[in-house]
């Protein structure tokens, strides 16, 4: 019986692996495709999409496409745009985000559960359709920066910042997490007679690593391929993030080698991050239940 | 002198210079073209110039990736934030005007009285628009094919009838040499449609709306003309003569790579075109019985209505008109000068240049789109159209829709104030 189950075993672990290596297959095709064209001459890649050699780095092989990038578009500076952005974003969005959900779960005030439900709904309301009201109204804002008060806060960076530090989805996944953590905590340190500032610093935050990482992961993801918002609020070259970078690349004859390289450039900060957060992410998602 | 005097002298020196720069007046000028290496050189050299040229202006630009660069418009005049000078797709031009975005040009039009008719931007029997360029579509092919395929090689005084091109394109199908017959460029979508499609609608004798009126589709898109343009268009798929989806990267290289006998395409892919044939021709557009036409304007230059400075802007835009920078656009992004004179300075298009045949087909067949605010919405209704009969769907059903939905439009916007 104990080979039967040890072999049993076996087979299940070979047919998980199976599985799992297939997916993985067709998820890392598509970046070994990007990364493999990206050193691959246009007339090249194109022939080469035919058949396996768009997976392999064979032929004439050089980091040109990279050079012609750079020249092409201000690179570095739209990655930096976009890192600036979204990195100020995320960790304000955890801040605000979290404080929120903090005060929905374990502070007593009237009416909470209706304003919780009325922040809820927003996750059915696409941006597309509230686009236009706060371009009206960001554009009228007024804003003391480091050159006095100024009207309206197009072609900047807080205008991509502000609007997005805080949204229904992270403050839902924060409340989710929140309500699972031990009640008695909480109760004890009021007990103590630590105030609700003590307890979000010293006993919830602490315990909140996994939505933490998953929050920063969502949020960083969301910001970062932003194309709209910057889209209709930025005209200066300065403050324009990768995506909008991106359309430097498509002219009429298009230049795929520099496409594939560009877009290999803008997914590093993307694959670093995840690669940072990958096991506190993958811990919340088993605690949270949230897939997709 | 001292050396205290020395430095007092050169602080006031600074300081005259300083306000005699700073007594420019500042115009923006938003262009289309980031990414563009060369285009960004021309134009800052244009802005350049007209700086250093004068001292009551001082343009500074913004560009945009072009694909990007409508919204950013409409999201700008929204906003409220148009700049001085920007720059306007020819046939979307008359809705800029009508919304409010764009004013009449202040420029003296005797100055433009030599362009071809394509890069003047006219609404409303105003001057709003003036392009640097025009640009045209032709039928590319090889004299090596006409050859082995024995076909006449037409020219602009005799260009193929509806019969010869179809027995061209039976030639080239029953050859078995190529993937198919015809390059149509259906990769492409957006404004390639209706720039490249409807002038076969119109040499039909049909058109998108009527242009005598402006205030309905109904017989211009569904009249007997344009039911017979959609039985041969659909004709093309069904016949197996040209692919309704193509892959970009064929559409990109397919005629260079021999998969098509022909390819309908513009003056900015003639150049590759040559490079891989040196036996490359640029043929005229058939003639289906409303003679040979092809789609003209391209990128022009106008004064936004928020501007205040409408006669600086203009002065710029009127700058830019000088035949050497025309030639400059041409030679450096292979689009076609608005003049003789400038065509005559380039290397493509002077008399005997290996694209001379495009300044010509322009000259000669070129007709705008439909010169209207509702454009913007019947370009993309028409394209619609193309692309279901295309892919099989019924012809008059499918123009019949059309018409109702451009109707639709132009009701709603209460005829576009025309």
């Amino acid at each position: 019986m104990a080979t039967i189950s040890a072999d049993s075993r076996g087979l299940r672990l070979a047919v998980r692996y199976t599985v799992l290596g297939i997916i993985a297959i067709i998820f890392v095709f598509p970046l070994v495709f990007m990364l493999v064209s990206s050193l691959k001459p246009d007339a090249q890649l194109l022939a080469d999409t035919a058949s396996l050699r768009a997976f392999l780095p064979v032929g004439d092989i050089s980091f040109d496409n990279y050079t012609a990038a750079f020249k092409r578009a201000p690179v570095g500076l739209f990655i930096m745009n976009s890192v600036i952005v979204t990195g100020i974003t995320v960790v304000l969005s955890l801040l605000v985000c979290s404080m929120a959900a903090f005060a929905f779960v374990f502070v007593n005030w009237k009416g909470r559960e209706l304003v919780l439900t009325i922040i809820l709904a927003t996750l059915i309301v696409p941006f597309e359709t509230i686009a236009i009201p706060l371009l009206l109204i960001s554009s009228k804002l007024p804003w003391i920066g480091l050159d006095g008060l100024k009207w309206g806060w197009l072609n900047s960076y807080h205008v991509q910042i502000v609007p997005f530090m805080a949204d229904g989805l992270t403050i839902y996944l924060f409340v989710q997490y929140f309500k699972d953590l031990p009640g008695e905590l909480i109760e004890a340190a009021r007990v103590e007679g630590a105030t609700w500032g003590q307890i979000y610093r010293r006993i919830v935050m602490p315990l909140a690593g996994p939505v933490l990482a998953t929050a920063a992961i969502l949020k960083f993801l969301a910001m970062y391929n932003q194309y709209l918002w910057p889209l209709m609020v930025v005209q200066e070259e300065g403050y324009r993030p990768v995506m909008v970078g991106l359309q430097y690349f498509f002219q009429l004859n298009r230049a795929w080698g520099e496409i594939m390289a560009y877009l290999s450039l803008i997914t590093i900060p993307v694959l670093a991050f995840y690669l940072y957060l990958q096991k506190a992410f993958i811990a919340s998602i088993a605690s949270t239940g949230v897939k997709g | 002198m001292t050396k205290k005097t020395w430095m007092a002298g050169l602080a006031i020196a600074t300081a005259a210079w300083g306000s005699l720069a700073s007594a420019q007046t500042a115009l923006t000028m938003w262009y289309h073209g980031a990414g563009n290496e060369v285009e960004a050189k021309i134009i800052n050299q244009i802005i350049s110039d007209f700086n250093a040229s004068q001292k009551d202006w001082a343009v500074t630009l913004q560009s945009f990736p072009q694909a990007a660069y409508n919204d950013s418009v409409t999201a700008g005049a929204l906003a409220g934030n148009l700049p001085d000078i920007l720059d306007v797709d020819g046939p979307n031009m008359p809705n800029w005007a009508w919304a409010g975005y764009m004013q009449p040009l202040q420029i003296d039009e005797s100055k433009i009285a030599n362009f071809l008719p394509g890069p003047q931007g006219h609404w409303g029997g105003k001057l709003y628009s003036i392009g640097l360029w025009d640009a045209a579509v032709a039928l590319v092919t090889r004299q090596s094919y006409l050859d082995e395929l024995k076909l006449r090689t037409p020219t602009l005084d005799k260009p193929w009838t509806a019969a010869e091109f179809q027995g061209a394109l039976d030639a080239a199908k029953a050859s078995g040499k190529f993937k198919f017959a015809l390059d149509l460029g259906m990769a492409w979508t957006g404004e390639w449609y209706p720039y490249a499609f409807s002038p076969f609608l119109q040499s039909f004798g049909g058109d998108i709306v009527d242009r005598t009126t402006y205030k309905t589709a109904e017989g211009a898109l569904n009249g007997p003309d344009a039911i017979a343009f959609g039985n041969w268009w659909q004709g093309l798929f069904k016949g197996g003569y040209a692919q309704a989806t193509q892959d970009p990267a064929d559409r990109d290289n397919g005629f260079a790579a021999g998969q098509y006998a022909f390819s309908w395409n513009g003056n900015w892919a003639a150049l590759n075109a040559l490079k891989a044939f040196p036996d490359t021709l640029f043929l005229p557009a058939p003639d289906f019985g409303h003679g040979s036409k092809i789609g003209a304007a391209s990128w022009q230059f106008g004064v936004s209505a928020k501007s205040t400075h409408p006669d600086g802007a203009s002065k710029f835009i009127e700058f830019a008109l000088q035949d050497k920078y025309l030639a400059d656009f041409s030679n450096g992004i292979g689009l076609i000068p608005p003049t003789t004179t400038a065509a005559a300075m380039t290397e493509n298009y002077k008399p005997g240049g290996p694209m001379a045949v495009f300044y010509d087909l322009t000259k000669a067949q070129a007709l705008v789109r439909p010169v209207t605010p509702g454009y913007i919405v019947d370009a993309k209704v028409f394209e619609k159209a193309v692309a279901d009969i295309a892919n099989g769907a019924d012809v008059t059903a499918t123009l019949d829709a059309a018409v109702d939905e451009i109707n639709a439009d132009i009701t709603k916007n209460n005829g576009y104030g025309q």
